[in-house]
């Protein structure tokens, strides 16, 4: 399926039309685009595993897969350097606060990505447990979501590339939210 | 040393206890009420079991079962030591004060089973939290709101 049939937006080029002008032309674009273009192509990591899912994450991270080369440049140890929260691994129900927390302290905009069964539903293994959260979305707004136990890699870039186009077509669920906002407002 | 040595030692200290050597290991079943002295007496006397490697606990609906994992590093054998607990009042010995590992080990046995281990120096839950109720792995748990019953 083609990645980003039925977003608003085709994201390959920078946001805008070019008006045609002698001796050169002009750039015509919303600030709105530009800025989701800006924010989609350098979303930072946190550094957030809780179990196998993890480590396909840190193949993705490392050489083979390597997402910086979608600007996924790096993974930062602090909730307030980070920009997307890729839920890797299985949430208990210890781990909830803790990732509410984790989440309140970055910085927005923020997005956040389930990965894994776990992530999603509480896993294959876990869900019918005392102690399991039955899907991160209880806890936290979910943007993109990968199944799999664990997922490929390329799954993991599928859903980053998948969470860039949504950014610039304005889809994530912060960016909805803040528009029903306005919405209010007016 | 061998089963037959060992089995000879067990038994002059507790004379009730039943072996079993099917499996990889000497197994025996003894009562409750003589074990904290068993202990005492394969930690220190001639067998030398010094490392106590797996503490765990069996629910058998009808009772309880603890078993002890120990084993010797001189000696280089093991011995599975179970003890039977009744389900209503699980009661037994700690043997913190003589492998401390146990006292991790008896803390997470009684918060998922609800053996109560007498004397032991610290009994909380350990990792659940202060305010869980129940034995999760107990068969006979139940907790509606996280799980559905198969």
């Amino acid at each position: 399926m083609e990645l980003n049939q039925g977003l608003a937006v085709d994201t390959k080029e920078f946001p805008g039309q070019i008006l045609q002008t002698p001796g050169g032309g002009i750039v015509v674009s919303t600030f709105d685009s530009i800025i989701n273009w800006a924010r989609s192509n350098s979303l930072w990591p946190l550094t957030f595993a809780t179990s196998c899912c993890g480590i396909e994450m840190m193949s993705v991270a490392a050489a083979k897969y390597d997402f910086s080369r979608f600007g996924f440049e790096v993974a930062r140890a602090t909730p307030r350097q980070a920009d997307v929260i890729i839920i890797a691994g299985t949430i208990v129900n210890k781990m909830g606060p803790v990732l509410k927390r984790l989440y309140d302290q970055m910085a927005e905009p923020k997005y956040v990505i389930a990965m894994g069964a776990c992530a999603i539903s509480g896993g294959p293994f876990f869900y019918n447990t005392y102690s399991v959260v039955k899907g991160a979305d209880h806890i936290i707004p979910v943007d993109v979501y990968i199944p799999g136990c664990p997922p490929r890699p390329e799954a993991l870039l599928h859903a980053l590339i998948a969470l860039q186009e949504k950014i610039k077509s304005g889809l994530t669920r912060e960016q909805i939210r803040e528009v029903s906002k306005a919405l209010v407002l007016i | 040393m061998s089963n037959e040595e060992i089995k000879e030692y067990v038994t002059s200290i507790a004379p009730s206890a039943t072996f079993d050597e099917s499996g990889e290991w000497l197994n025996s079943m003894v009562e409750p009420g003589t074990w904290k002295e068993l202990a005492l007496r394969l930690r220190n006397g001639p067998l030398h079991f010094d490392y106590l490697f797996c503490l765990t606990c069996i629910d058998w609906k009808t009772h309880l079962t603890v078993v002890y994992h120990l084993s010797s590093t001189t000696h280089r054998h093991t011995i599975v030591v179970k003890a039977k607990l009744d389900t209503a009042k699980p009661e037994i010995e700690t043997v913190s004060d003589i492998w401390r590992t146990a006292e991790f080990h008896e803390r997470e046995v009684f918060e998922l089973f609800g053996a109560v281990f007498l004397h032991h120096p610290d009994l909380r839950r350990l990792i659940l939290t202060d305010d869980f109720e129940g034995f999760p792995l107990r068969k006979d748990f139940e907790d509606p709101i996280n799980m559905i019953k198969l």
